[in-house]
């Protein structure tokens, strides 16, 4: 069994530590919080052991890998303290507040030998990963643009202090939710080397940006629009679109559903000429244990699966997120 | 429980399968008018129990039944509680504590903390019950004998192993509202044993069966097996797996499994309503003569 322990029993946190409770491979040897209440309920509801500091429970419990679920600002200290006493380390996205505070952990996690990985669970979401097929495959042709869109309604009305409203601490649109559709960009595409210009704009957050508009180059040459706002109550929960452009057909595609457009006959096996719709539920890998969505377990699964030594570590590692944190920054410097 | 159940995902655009469809739902029933229409349909063909979460939304379907007692004397609403997201959205907004405070009335909530945040934490399945008590406020008066927990707390709470606060559920609402407790879950098998663990016998429990495995944590022969073997009312959901498997051949394999009471499915078109009515009704009818 892995001995596995959680910093941060928040939303995600708490999400995380349940898919792990329920999983096969895994003993949950220690969660930590620094809310009172959430770990007086933890210690007398569940069966972990619970903890107030982080450093005593890494001492007393143990653990091979350590889930961090902290506000992103801690993220960078935390995770260095864990790879320094061999630890393997799932953190969640973003994974650093700058690329500098990132970059030293890519090394020394490779250094060390240990397993790497960062929360961005539309990698291992169905319809996102046969877009990346379809993608790496050619089958579109040579892309001529593409779109990457994200809405929901996360902040609908004026608000009182949170983390997520400060800057500091890694709180507004682009890091917090912008984020997931640009670490998609990257890895689908190809990874954002320059921004021609963004906006970011506040709509009822005062402190940090509720929408982030902006124009990206990508390393093939390919250009194309981040459109991303989390105050649109139009939208039930978040959607993220993934539009892509080619000179032999067009993909359209959300955590849901792909829509594949292709000009002739020449397609990929289960495809034909025109358009093609595939769902999730047809593409999608069973899992074990459902919570929130396949790709929650999945990315869990797939990261006790490297510690075990069962898969590569080459899904969402350090160094593909670092890529995102690039990014991020580069369309912070990019706003006139 | 009834044989057919009526969801209400359609309304709330709910749609695991397309992002733009549940969009398009959210401008058909933007009227409050436009659900009970499509209710009415519902009753027509002959379905009396309608499966709701408590959106917001359901409170006015409430006061529109409760006005008009002859025409749904025979009607049932199966509460699914909490609607998460509304939780969701104002845990992320106002953190855990002013949460509560927003969702429980004042003066046990200041009560509670008056003996600090301590006291809160150990006493808390009494504010399980309060919140039960708040979402169930707006089905006062209707007819409401089965009151379920949604699958995002019971599969979190089993994952958790919470297995004191699923029970504390099922006895609660036993208890205060002479109902019975129904546990929805994407991981049957794994609640199944908890709660018999924990001493309830024959649970209701709404979960995915379908043939392809849709949802099904743990697979399809875990699935049948444990329908074949075990005492539990099931509450089928997602035949369909999505959209998946035609109406049909969806239909016929749930009907032909042991130990499923009653057939859940939401839709938007009348077409879809009465035909899914009557492939229920048709397919029963074949497996009674076999």
């Amino acid at each position: 069994m892995l001995k596995v322990a959680l910093i941060g029993a928040g939303k995600m946190g708490i999400s995380h530590l349940s898919i792990l409770g329920a999983h096969s491979k895994v003993k949950i040897v220690g969660v930590c919080d620094t809310s009172k209440m959430v770990i007086d309920i933890l210690d007398k509801y569940s069966p972990f052991p619970c903890f107030t500091d982080y450093k005593k429970m890494i001492r007393e419990a143990k653990p091979d890998a350590v889930f961090v679920a902290v506000p992103t600002k801690s993220h960078a200290t935390i995770v260095k303290e864990l790879l320094d006493q061999k630890i393997h380390v799932f953190v969640e996205k973003p994974f650093c507040l700058t690329p500098e505070q990132g970059e030293p952990l890519i090394t020394l996690a490779q250094n060390n030998n240990l397993v790497n990985q960062v929360g961005y669970h539309n990698k291992f979401n169905g319809t996102f990963q046969e877009v990346n097929r379809l993608l790496k495959g050619n089958y579109i042709g040579e892309v001529s643009h593409f779109q990457g869109e994200s809405y929901g309604p996360v902040v609908i009305k004026k608000q009182s202090y949170t983390w997520r409203s400060d800057p500091n601490e890694g709180g507004g649109c682009l890091l917090e939710y912008a984020s997931h559709v640009i670490d998609l960009i990257n890895h689908t595409l190809s990874p954002i080397v320059s921004v021609s210009g963004s906006v970011l704009k506040s709509i009822y957050s005062t402190t940090v940006e509720d929408a982030v508009y902006s124009l990206l180059n990508l390393s093939n040459n390919v250009t194309g629009v981040l459109s991303v706002n989390w105050s649109d109550e139009t939208y039930r929960i978040m959607s993220t679109t993934i539009t892509v452009m080619g000179s032999k057909g067009k993909i359209v595609s959300d955590a849901n559903e792909l829509k594949v457009y292709f000009k002739d006959s020449n397609t990929p096996e289960g495809y034909t000429k025109g358009w093609n719709i595939k769902h999730v539920t047809d593409l999608t890998d069973k899992v074990d244990f459902y919570l929130r969505g396949e790709e929650y377990s999945s990315q869990i699964d797939y990261f006790v699966k490297a510690v075990l030594g069962l898969v590569p570590n080459t899904i969402n590692t350090f160094q593909s997120a670092w890529l995102t944190d690039k990014a991020i920054d580069m369309i912070k410097k990019s706003v006139k | 429980m009834d044989r057919i159940l009526f969801g209400d995902n359609q309304f709330f655009a709910v749609n695991h399968i397309s992002d733009e469809k549940s969009r398009a739902q959210a401008i058909k029933f933007k009227d409050d008018k436009a659900i009970i229409n499509t209710l009415d349909i519902a009753i027509e063909a002959g379905i009396n129990t309608f499966m709701c979460t408590t959106h917001d939304r359901i409170a006015n379907v409430c006061n529109y039944v409760r006005s008009n007692p002859d025409k749904y004397k025979d009607f049932k609403i199966y509460p699914c509680m909490p609607y998460a997201h509304k939780y969701a959205n104002a845990v992320t907004e106002l953190g855990y504590v002013d949460t509560l405070r927003q969702y429980i009335p004042g003066n046990f909530f200041n009560s509670l903390f008056k003996g600090g945040i301590a006291v809160l934490s150990k006493d808390f399945l009494s504010i399980m019950e309060l919140l039960i008590d708040a979402e169930m406020k707006m089905f006062k008066g209707i007819n409401t004998p089965v009151i379920w927990l949604q699958n995002v707390i019971t599969d979190l709470l089993l994952g958790l192993g919470m297995k004191d606060i699923l029970l504390g559920f099922h006895h609660y609402v036993k208890k205060k509202y002479d109902a019975e407790a129904g546990f929805i879950t994407m991981n049957m098998p794994k609640l199944l044993t908890v709660l018999e663990d924990g001493g309830v016998e024959n649970p209701i429990i709404c979960t995915s069966i379908n043939k392809v495995g849709f949802r099904m944590s743990g697979g399809v022969a875990l699935y049948e097996e444990t329908l074949k073997t075990k005492r539990l009312r099931v509450v089928a959901m997602q035949v369909l797996a999505g959209g998946a498997i035609p109406s049909k051949e969806a239909i016929e394999y749930v009907c032909n499994l042991p130990n499923i009471e009653s057939i859940l499915f939401g839709a938007s078109s009348k077409s879809h309503i009465l035909e899914t009515v009557h492939n229920i009704n048709y397919f029963d009818e074949m497996h009674k003569t076999i």
